[in-house]
């Protein structure tokens, strides 16, 4: 297993690349998220399992995204994401609506090395009428059943934060299930962790099931309290007054700069 | 005792459309449904009847999933959720949901977050209530900006689900699948049929003479302000400390 430093982990993500996050209570990495704005890789692919926050909004704001396909973007309890509420309404960047459970079921479809997956619902909505990329077809088991489909979609690389892996390159991601579906799907997948442990994650049968293999992890570099200002489930609680501030900051280009720079610093500080 | 004030008469509103179902999810900033489900789980035990199964997204301590973020949209599509809520910045007189956006789509002139798994869970679970505090023109439209998910289907499209009811501050509708329309039920105290009239921007059916939405009991009440109260708090500290409080004399 390679374990990195932050900047390394970071520097593997190419400009142009197609970058998978989590949602933000599953586990998202922001401390790497500031040494991405810091190196200034841009013109990614943003995709956001299923949905975002201050994340994206950050990506956003910052320029670094020229297409986001996501099912949402919000900062929760405190309110709009407002970068993303800004570029959709100049349409600074290319917008890929998407609903979660698709999401969900094209990085599926990646992982079963199948080309598409069915999913129910969707027919007769705008998410529909704007993806060229979703079909409709007839159900080939049954008269007259109209299905969509989705294809397979296969990230460049999945990025996301998580309490702990091991030196074999293990990682604990407990029931965040959707964190191992976005690193089988992905071609890489880079993750940030709290701590290393040195015994085997995979040595005690009675939690082997919340453990990511090595064989799908690529790189890990450790960021200590690497989701903040959001939430690590069973670590610590998303820091709501923090979070507020952004999207006050956030409501002007000049409030997002300002609040980027001390960002960027504090994280090169963690 | 206190008369219910407004968000415990819309608790007990949604606590009456959930009334005898199993399994009910409910979103991660939705304080009022989630105290509505609290509320039936409790008369559930206190009657003796199987408890009402609540599933708060995003929650720790209110979530059994344990397959990711996708179980939620896997227990709908196999049938396992009866019940779930959905709003939208705009929902029109067909029962389509915008929360997309207002405006001309892409370039909207108001950007909400997104349509997140609207346009699939509005197909699969059979009572979707809509929810919608604010009562205004603005939100209830003669036809959304942009359909997130469609009130209603051709026939050769599988659905089960779809809207049941359409609850906001000021009045509850129910849906007429078949017409595509919605129906004045009963209009909360403190509002007229005519106040409903003028902040809905679409048509609808209504009674000759729209009642009045019954008044909360005194029983219901002491069960929301005692134990359902404490239960909310444990997800919602803010939204519960704004509710009446009764405590059980020492």
């Amino acid at each position: 297993m390679a374990l990195t430093s932050l900047d390394d982990l970071v520097a593997a993500i190419p400009p142009g690349a197609m970058l998978a996050v989590p949602t933000d209570y599953s586990g998202v990495a922001m401390a790497a998220t500031a040494a991405l704005v810091r190196r200034g890789t841009d013109n990614l692919h943003l995709i956001c399992v299923p949905a975002s926050g201050m994340q994206a909004d950050i990506l956003v704001g910052d320029g670094l995204v020229a297409t986001l396909e996501t099912s949402a973007v919000t900062l929760g309890e405190a309110g709009g994401a407002p970068r993303f509420q800004a570029a959709a309404r100049d349409a600074s960047i290319r917008l890929i609506e998407a609903t979660c459970p698709a999401i969900h079921a094209a990085l599926l479809a990646a992982q079963k090395g199948v080309p598409f997956m069915p999913i129910r619902g969707i027919i007769g909505s705008d998410v529909l009428a704007h993806r060229a990329d979703w079909k409709v077809i007839d159900n080939p088991f049954a008269a007259d059943d109209p299905i969509v489909i989705v294809p397979a979609l296969s990230p460049d690389i999945a990025l996301f934060h998580a309490p702990e892996a091991d030196r074999f390159g293990n990682v604990r991601i407990g029931r965040r299930r959707e964190l191992a579906t976005m690193a089988y799907a992905a071609k890489t997948t880079l993750v940030t962790v709290e701590r290393i442990s040195d015994t085997s994650l995979l040595a005690d049968e009675r939690d082997a099931a919340g453990v990511l293999p090595a064989l799908y992890v690529s790189q890990i570099a450790i960021a200590r309290r690497g989701a903040w200002p959001l939430g690590l489930w069973g670590e610590y609680p998303a820091d709501g007054a923090e979070i507020a501030r952004y999207a006050q900051m956030a409501r002007t280009p000049e409030g997002f700069r300002a609040y980027m720079d001390a960002f960027v610093q504090r994280a090169r500080a963690a | 005792m206190q008369a219910a004030t407004a968000h415990e008469g819309l608790i007990v509103c949604v606590a009456r459309l959930l009334a005898g179902l199993h399994h009910v999810a409910v979103g991660a900033s939705s304080p009022i449904p989630a105290a509505g489900a609290m509320l039936v789980r409790a008369q559930d035990e206190i009657a003796g009847r199987e408890p009402l199964r609540i599933s708060i997204l995003g929650s720790e301590e209110h979530n059994f999933f344990t397959n990711g973020g996708v179980e939620l949209f896997d227990c709908a599509a196999q049938g396992r959720i009866d019940a779930f809520f959905l709003g939208g910045g705009q929902i029109d007189g067909q029962g389509n949901i915008n929360l997309v956006g207002s405006g001309e789509y892409p370039r909207t002139d108001v950007r909400w977050p997104g349509s997140f798994g609207s346009s699939f869970m509005y197909f699969v679970v059979p009572r979707v209530i809509l929810f919608r505090e604010e009562h205004s023109p603005r939100v209830f439209v003669e036809r959304v900006d942009f359909v997130s998910a469609p009130g209603t289907s051709a026939a050769n499209v599988e659905r089960r689900g779809g809207p049941h009811a359409l609850l906001t501050g000021m009045a509850l509708f129910s849906f007429d699948k078949a017409r595509a329309r919605f129906r004045l039920e009963s209009v909360h105290p403190g509002f007229t049929a005519k106040d409903v009239g003028a902040a809905t921007g679409f048509e609808y059916d209504a009674p000759a003479s729209v009642p009045q939405t019954a008044e909360s009991d005194a029983g219901t009440l002491t069960l929301l302000r005692g134990r359902v109260r404490r239960e909310l708090a444990e997800s919602y500290p803010q939204f519960a400390s704004t509710l009446p409080e009764w405590r059980e004399a020492a």
